[in-house]
């Protein structure tokens, strides 16, 4: 069963210094909220709204907005009324006349609610509008299973977003990573939506000092392996580098790739992994049946198909409602024995 | 129920302030653009559909010349009328609308898609109620930038039975957005009724379960329409936040150019133009010794002549270049 133990992510190297190269051991909520913090500082058109954002336990369920409020008040710190289609819709005409919006939907199980703006308006607008338009919106939302929160607040819906042209997708799995890519997210001027795991919150890492921010579109090789490429995402991450340790001992060297950003996708990183390993996993939380892990692998089969020593594997979470009770949880989401047993497979061709 | 805050004095005002001569304008201008449009239409050189204003000319101007150049608009898939009145450029709307490398979005829109972003128009909207988030999000841009700008958004009533009004509505009550949401209830929503499909009676009375003004006007009335925008357009200026105006209207023509037209009778229509809005003000600017016979025709000719002019740079401007497919899709 997992923990929140087994779902960090260790570095697989050294973090890029800071100022004076220090670094610091934080949390990936508080790394969300030092990103928040500095991007609203340096720039005044960046604002904060969502449900319970402000007052509820000094700012959010799982605290990424704390003391936001007493910094920088109630005008830009904004708790709404549960009402996620405006939340979405009335942040789209914000950043569509000169804001800076970071809006907040609770559990992106909720964002069906808000659906309609997100992918009629907010990705739409500039393209329809000849170039004319700008929406420069982040939707923050966290997903993901693990803490027996059963269907409606359990699920990763990446996918849903990475459809849609207009859209940029991001997923980050250390602290580091959410604080450089939510302060590109929020400088970025087009819609993100910035998916935040929930079973990570409360994960630590190093962080480094200073105006740290990560390009869209990089991905991170998270370890460096020569046997079998994993392409994983948030919590996806930590359990390959998990087993990656485990099968390290039976001589099959795993390399870990964490695209970061979906939308874009740094194909080229994973292309050029599979060329090296001949062997491709992908690992999601969200649901196999039309996951992105389906388009990553459509990727690679048309960019490096001569170079597959075998066909590529999904580890992906079974299709079916998030469970609640512990052990059907357990087997619905992708363990790291999943991998290890993908893996295995792959290399001694038990295909 | 509507509430009417206005004073005798305070309506005689705004009438005397309004630019008649302007209004019959731009009235004419949307009339005979939209004539063209469906004409075009029907020539099989438009694509898709487009939707024509025709007959609800009172209700853009009229709310429109209450706003200043720095306030914003949102529209709907019918928006051909409120991008006139914001001061759109006739030709590049019909270049748009003729799918040329010229048009507003450079033919990758249409027709519902047209945006002056430049005027604070921020768009004809595909989708029923699209536009309202957008309107009561620049409204909080105006807030928080303290620009002193009003947000107008236009709706249908097709719009009354749509959640995101909820929603936006009770937002805007509750942090005194300036906002003001102007239904165009033009009897019709494709084929259903309004009379049919909003409950609880005229739409205004909904206004006092958010604590906000709302009000019926007569949407064929120029200076009924421009009096009540005036009003509630500086009252959210003040920042007191949003209002409700109904305008009682009706579309001469369909839903779009090929409407079937099977839902009402052809004498409901007659009815109707009996109280033409444009006729209206041709009378009261000529009884008023604003414009003589002769000077309301020729403003009519030079409209008119626009027009033409505006289909012929269209039809003589190259469609996209293909390698336009892909670009403008993120900035």
């Amino acid at each position: 069963m997992s923990t929140v133990q087994d779902l960090s992510t260790p570095h697989a190297g050294p973090l890029p210094g800071g100022e004076g190269g220090r670094t610091r051991e934080i949390t990936y909520a508080e790394a969300l909220n030092e990103a928040l913090r500095e991007e609203m500082r340096r720039d005044p058109a960046v604002f904060v709204m969502g449900e319970d954002v402000a007052v509820w336990g000094g700012g959010g369920i799982f605290g990424v907005t704390r003391g936001l409020v007493e910094e920088f008040g109630a005008e830009r710190v904004r708790d709404t009324p549960i009402s996620e289609e405006a939340i979405a819709a009335v942040a789209v005409g914000a950043a569509a006349t000169g804001s800076r919006p970071v809006a907040e939907i609770m559990y992106v199980d909720f964002i069906g609610l808000a659906m309609e703006p997100i992918v009629n308006q907010a990705a739409k607008l500039r393209y329809m509008f000849g170039g004319k338009a700008r929406v420069p919106l982040v939707i923050r939302a966290q997903e993901g299973a693990g803490r027996g929160n059963a269907a409606q607040h359990s699920q990763s819906l990446e996918a849903w977003f990475c459809h849609i042209p207009g859209l940029k997708v991001v997923t980050p799995s250390t602290p580091a990573d959410a604080k450089g890519l939510l302060k590109s997210a929020i400088r970025d001027d087009n819609p993100v939506i910035f998916l935040e795991h929930k079973a990570l919150y409360f994960t630590k890492g190093g962080v480094p000092d200073g105006d740290l921010t990560i390009p869209l579109g990089v991905a991170d090789v998270k370890r460096v392996g020569s046997d079998v490429t994993v392409v994983g995402v948030h919590t996806m991450v930590g359990k390959a580098l998990q087993a990656a340790r485990q099968l390290a001992t039976e001589g099959i060297e795993l390399e870990v790739i964490d695209p970061r950003s979906l939308v874009p996708l740094d194909e080229q990183a994973i292309v050029e992994s599979v060329k090296k390993t001949g062997r491709l996993i992908v690992s999601h939380e969200a649901y196999t049946r039309g996951g992105y892990g389906s388009e990553i692998i459509s990727r690679v089969v048309e960019a490096a198909f001569d170079y597959l020593d075998a066909p590529p594997v999904r580890v992906c979470a079974r299709d079916v409602p998030v469970p609640y009770s512990a052990p059907l949880e357990t087997a619905a989401l992708p363990q790291v024995e999943d991998l290890v047993t993908a893996a295995r497979a792959l290399v001694h061709n038990e295909r | 129920m509507s509430v009417d805050l206005r004073t005798p004095a305070t309506i005689a005002s705004t009438a005397a302030q309004l630019d008649l001569r302007e209004a019959l304008r731009l009235m004419l201008t949307i009339r005979l653009f939209d004539e063209q449009a469906v004409a075009l239409f029907r020539a099989g050189e438009i694509r898709g559909s487009t939707h024509p204003y025709i007959g609800m000319e009172a209700v853009g101007v009229g709310v429109t010349l209450a706003l200043r150049p720095t306030d914003y608009v949102t529209s709907t898939h019918r928006g051909h009328g409120h991008t006139i009145a914001k001061g759109g450029d006739v030709r590049r709307m019909m270049a748009e609308l003729l799918g040329r490398s010229t048009g507003y979005s450079g033919g990758k829109g249409g027709s519902m898609h047209i945006a002056d972003m430049d005027r604070h128009m921020l768009g004809a909207n595909g989708i029923v109620g699209g536009g309202m988030g957008l309107a009561t999000g620049a409204a909080l841009t105006a807030r928080l930038q303290h620009t002193g700008s009003v947000a107008v958004c236009f709706f249908g009533d097709g719009a009354l039975e749509q959640g995101v009004l909820h929603e936006t509505t009770n937002l805007a009550a509750i942090w005194k957005l300036p906002v003001v949401y102007v239904c165009e209830n033009n009897q019709y929503a494709m084929s259903t009724r309004s009379d049919w499909s909003v409950a609880g009676g005229d739409p205004a009375s909904r206004a006092a379960g958010y604590g906000i003004p709302g009000l019926t006007v007569d949407g064929m009335d120029l200076v009924a329409v421009h009096s009540a925008a005036c009003d509630f357009v500086e009252r959210a200026r003040r920042g007191d936040g949003p209002a409700y105006l109904i305008c009682t209207t009706y579309r001469y023509h369909g839903h779009h150019a090929a409407d079937p037209l099977n839902y009402r009778e052809r004498e409901e229509v007659e009815r109707w133009r009996q109280v033409d809005p444009i006729e209206r003000v041709k009378r009261a600017v000529v009884d008023g010794g604003v414009m003589t016979a002769a000077e309301v025709a020729e403003l009519e000719r030079g409209v008119e002549a626009e027009i033409e002019a505006a289909v012929e740079f269209g039809k003589a401007s190259p469609e996209p270049d293909p390698d336009q497919l892909m670009t403008d899709i993120y900035a």
